[in-house]
């Protein structure tokens, strides 16, 4: 049984937007009442997602779901893909530009951060096709 | 430590949230990178930064830091303090470095943030 089902639309190289989607999510789950440490840990994550999909995507979105058991955040990009997953997860491996590191991003630790706020993380992604990633949190 | 007592040590001024003085703080966390800020930060913990954009705020939205205080005298950006203001996030802005300003928080009793999730990486590193 799921209660809620959402779908938000993420652009890429909009870096004043990044964090909107995210605030938004958190303010559901505050209101549904979800425990506090669930949701920061939400939060993060899916934060981090969005971050990533503003920087070094072509544009995406991130589902939202919520069921009794738990909360699941599907990210969902249109490209450019990540060539080499393992080095992705590894702390401190990033691509971002200078540009983005001004900004406070790109050290590398936000892939690793998902998977660690996590309770379930799983990441597939081709080049050329685009990322999809899915983090699951028990309430 | 409240808010408040942050301030005067600071010598810092308030940019909003004012209200928010007695709110208490039980640790401190200090950084311009905010991935390392999303990656450390646990609960009940002030952000020091000198990272002006919206960006800082919105960081510390997701963690529900309870104070942010911007270092250096850098004036933050107008839609940071904005976006502050609107979800009840006390800002305060020091002259202090980054440096100064931990050392002052320090000094007076605040204690460092652990670094949640990283023990166990910490020691894999040192072997
Ligand atoms: N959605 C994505 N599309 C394409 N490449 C990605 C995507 N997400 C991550 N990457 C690649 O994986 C690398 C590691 O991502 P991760 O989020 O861990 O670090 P970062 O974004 O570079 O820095 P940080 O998250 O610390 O701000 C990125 O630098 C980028 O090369
Ligand atoms: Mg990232």
């Amino acid at each position: 049984m799921t209660m809620i089902k959402e779908t938000y639309p993420v652009k890429a190289g909009d870096m004043t937007a990044a964090g909107d989607v995210s605030a938004r999510i958190k303010r559901q789950m505050k209101q549904l009442g979800i425990p506090a440490s669930v949701v920061r840990r939400v939060s993060v994550g899916t934060y981090e997602a969005e971050i990533n999909l503003v920087i070094h995507s072509e544009g995406g979105r991130i589902d939202f779901s919520i069921s009794p058991e738990k909360i699941t955040i599907r990210v969902v990009d249109q490209g450019p893909g990540i060539p080499d997953l393992k080095k992705a997860m590894t702390e401190g491996w990033s691509t971002a530009t200078n540009e983005v590191r001004n900004m406070g991003f790109g050290a590398g630790m936000g892939l690793p951060n998902m998977k660690r706020n996590a309770d379930e993380f799983t990441i597939e992604s081709t080049v050329g096709v685009g990322t999809d990633i899915t983090m699951s949190f028990n309430i | 430590m409240t808010i408040c007592e942050i301030a005067g040590i600071l010598d810092a001024k308030w940019l909003c949230c004012e209200e928010e003085a007695d709110r208490t703080v039980l640790y401190a966390f200090a950084s311009d990178m905010m991935s390392d800020v999303l990656a450390h930060v646990g609960e009940d913990t002030m952000l020091l930064t000198g990272l002006i954009n919206s960006q800082s705020v919105r960081t510390a939205e997701m963690l529900d830091v309870p104070c942010l205080v911007f270092v250096r005298g850098k004036l933050p950006h107008k839609d940071a303090v904005q976006r502050a203001e609107q979800i009840g996030l006390p800002v305060l802005l020091t002259s202090c470095s980054m440096f100064e300003a931990c050392g002052r928080l320090y000094a007076a009793g605040m204690t460092a943030c652990s670094l949640s999730g990283y023990e166990g990486e910490a020691d894999d590193d040192d072997d």
